[in-house]
């Protein structure tokens, strides 16, 4: 089981990064054990299609659950054909949001929450 | 914290006009101008630049001549005619895909980031602004408009400030989509013209798509009695408030030079009513 | 000889002077007008033109066999545009994202991808006339309006007189519409903001080496700030259009001011034959 959560730092005590595509470190992690490893985020400059790259990203890390603040259309969509579940309504640090995870009080997303980036550059 | 977008189908109606008035007129804000290609905001605020963090748009193909042995399998490959008869690259048309770099037998051709701009933080007397300069020849971008929207706001969260105002892109592409992105509210100047009314209904229609609210402003209402009226028609039928008309008025022109904003220079005619539309916008906000 | 009138921003009367132009040229002419300005296509409104036939543009983007796809993910680490998503057991396209470069299909190793084609707008043909008149209008919401301009600037023909209403401000749309132009017409206003953007739109046509001239509209508004720098640039200031009210409301009626100013029709003329001797300084020779 991993839990990804899109991070503005590369530690537990480092807050939430709201945006999906462009957040700064994607930490992941086993909630049972609280070991964890964090990643860049290479789609973060993408000057196209950040939300479908980052989904890429934590399909090939092959993680199952996700926090973040918000995804778009896209992302959403990549997100559910990866089979990644979505949870959002958290804050503060990652720290606390694995908390709230594991409590259950993060609410599980079935549609986007925004409308979305950009698309493409040009 | 809230976002307010001001945008228009096109350049010119008044946009920047309301923003730099806004600005003198809102409390703790950060100013967001979101116009790169033609960022004028700075020629009203005077922004001192505190920080320049170099932005890159893309990639661009760059040959090494000295592998290229001119089979021509880039030109064939190449769906944008950015690779001429004479197997040169055209850096004004190449959109960085990558076609030309697999198809080179050679390994002549590299893909390389293109420096296409800056994003500057700056402080202003009426606050902290975030703004962009492009390289000539770069284009405003979703890219950079989105950069420039979330540094905006990641400073409003670091001086507490509950307000963002952004100064929208024009037209109906993809720097407009972003600069929709994540709003709470939209106001779209229009002028009384043939054009005016057309470039509205597409902003409007995008707007909607954005699941953002609009509201619409007239600028030189007194230009056109009629076109007025068919605004107000083309408004009511799709039940969007038309919130604030401002009369033509030759001091915005003279404010403009003297690089201030109209409700600073003067306080009838188009300075008033631009008082009366921010009253209302201020409402609108306690509202959301 | 194809002229491309162009402008930093929206609204400073850009599509006024090329309509103008052109019908002040065609009495004597072969004239053909291309509207660029492919997100607020407005020079229609002017030129009215009539028996519109309208041809589709589209791109080839990638349509992907999932009985034969491997979800290798090749496809997509090879998208510079982060169109397409391999997952496990699954793979997505983004068509709104794709350029439709083709890297995918030469990249595929299974032969699962082949390519359709995607409306993203259309370029419309009519008269008005002995003008030929194309417009081209990028579908709403579609972010790319560079194939759009290319695939109407196919239509041109180098024995007439091309002029091209370019979209404002200096990013993609605005370089594909300068390409191979002879010369850039760049209209301005006296003012501080005008000058900003025009110092911008003449860095770029220099950049692609086009010579360029300037028409100063809304002239006496402002300060002589644009005067001052054409002057210091060497930049010819071929035109000044005054501030007047009677040019202002035939503008917000549709109507170009050389079909009731017979003067400004000898006006347009004198400009041309100015950018003719600009662009082909031997020609004046000859004909003497």
């Amino acid at each position: 089981m991993n839990l990804a959560i899109s991070a503005t730092g590369d530690d537990l005590e480092s807050k939430l990064d709201r945006r999906f595509g462009r957040c700064s470190y994607f930490i992941i992690l086993d909630p049972d054990t609280m070991e964890f490893e964090t990643i860049q985020n290479a789609s973060r400059g993408a000057s196209s299609g950040a939300g479908v790259k980052a989904a890429q990203i934590l399909a090939d890390s092959e993680v199952d659950n996700l926090i973040t603040g918000n995804v778009g259309p896209n992302a959403y969509n990549a997100l559910t054909a990866a089979g990644i579940e979505i949870f959002t309504g958290a804050s503060g640090t990652v720290k606390e949001a694995i908390a709230k995870y594991k409590e259950g009080e993060l609410s599980r997303t079935n549609e986007p929450t925004t409308a979305g980036g950009t698309g493409k550059s040009r | 914290m809230k976002q307010i977008l001001v945008i228009s189908g096109k350049g010119g109606t008044g946009k920047t006009t309301l923003v730099s008035s806004f600005a003198s007129l809102a409390g703790g804000k950060v100013l967001s101008d979101c116009d790169v290609d033609a960022a004028d905001l700075h020629l009203v605020l005077s922004p001192r630049v505190n920080r320049k963090e170099e932005f890159s748009g893309g990639k661009e193909a760059v040959k090494d001549s000295s592998k290229c042995t001119e089979c021509g399998l880039c030109y064939e490959g190449c769906r944008f005619d950015a690779i001429d008869e004479n197997y040169e690259i055209d850096h004004f048309r190449c959109e960085g895909c990558g076609v030309c770099a697999y198809v080179c037998p050679e390994g002549a051709i590299t893909m390389e980031d293109v420096l296409s701009g800056y994003s500057l933080e700056s402080s202003t007397e009426h606050g902290s602004m975030i703004h962009g300069e492009l390289q000539a020849g770069e284009e405003a971008s979703g890219k950079l408009v989105t950069e420039i929207k979330q540094k905006a706001k990641k400073l409003a969260e670091e001086e507490g400030q509950e307000l963002v105002i952004i100064d929208g892109s024009p037209g109906t592409g993809c720097p407009v989509i972003a600069s929709l992105a994540d709003v709470d509210f939209a106001l779209v100047v229009t002028e009384p013209t043939e054009s005016g009314l057309s470039d509205l209904k597409r902003v409007v229609e995008l707007s909607k798509n954005f699941e953002v609210e609009p509201a619409i402003v007239v600028n030189k209402h007194d230009l056109n009695h009629q076109k007025v009226s068919e605004i107000e028609k083309y408004a009511e039928g799709h039940d969007i408030p038309i919130i604030g008309r401002i009369p033509y008025d030759s001091n915005v022109t003279r404010a403009m030079v003297e690089g201030e904003s109209i409700v600073e220079y003067s306080d009838d005619g188009a300075s008033e009513a631009i008082r009366e539309i921010w009253r209302k916008v201020e409402n609108k906000l306690l509202e959301l | 000889m194809q002229i491309t009138v162009s402008a930093g921003k929206g609204g400073t009367g850009k599509t006024t002077v090329a309509v103008n132009l052109a019908l002040a040229l065609s009495e004597s002419h072969s004239v053909e007008f291309l509207d660029c300005d492919v997100e607020e296509p407005d020079a229609g409104i002017f030129l009215k033109p009539e028996n519109e036939n309208s041809e589709p543009v589209t791109i080839e983007i990638p349509e992907i066999s999932e009985d034969v796809c491997t979800y290798c993910g090749d496809c997509s680490e090879a998208c510079e545009f982060n169109a397409i998503a391999t997952f496990s057991e699954n793979v997505l396209v983004y068509p709104e994202l794709c350029h439709g470069c083709g890297l995918c299909s030469r990249v595929c190793t299974a032969d699962a991808i082949s390519e359709r084609s995607k409306i993203i707008g259309e370029v419309r043909r009519g008269s008005t006339g002995s003008i030929d008149f194309y417009e081209g209008d990028l579908t709403i919401g579609e972010p790319m309006a560079t194939p759009i301009i290319r695939d109407m600037k196919k239509k041109v023909t180098e024995e007439n007189i091309s002029i091209l209403d370019s979209p404002p401000g200096t990013a993609c749309p605005v370089i594909e519409s300068l390409h191979g132009s002879d010369f850039a017409l760049l209209v301005t206003e006296p003012t501080p903001f005008g000058l900003h953007d025009l110092r911008l739109s003449v860095k770029v046509a220099r950049e692609m080496n086009i010579p360029v001239g300037v028409v100063i509209n809304r002239y006496g508004i402002g300060d002589k700030s644009v005067e001052d720098y054409c002057e210091d640039e060497g930049v010819p200031v071929l035109m000044k259009i005054p501030n007047d009210r009677k040019i202002a409301e035939l503008y917000s009626n549709g109507v170009p001011f050389v079909n009731k100013f017979d003067n400004w029709k000898g006006r347009f003329n004198q400009l041309f034959e100015e950018i003719t001797r600009i662009v082909n300084p031997r020609a004046k020779s000859v004909e003497v």
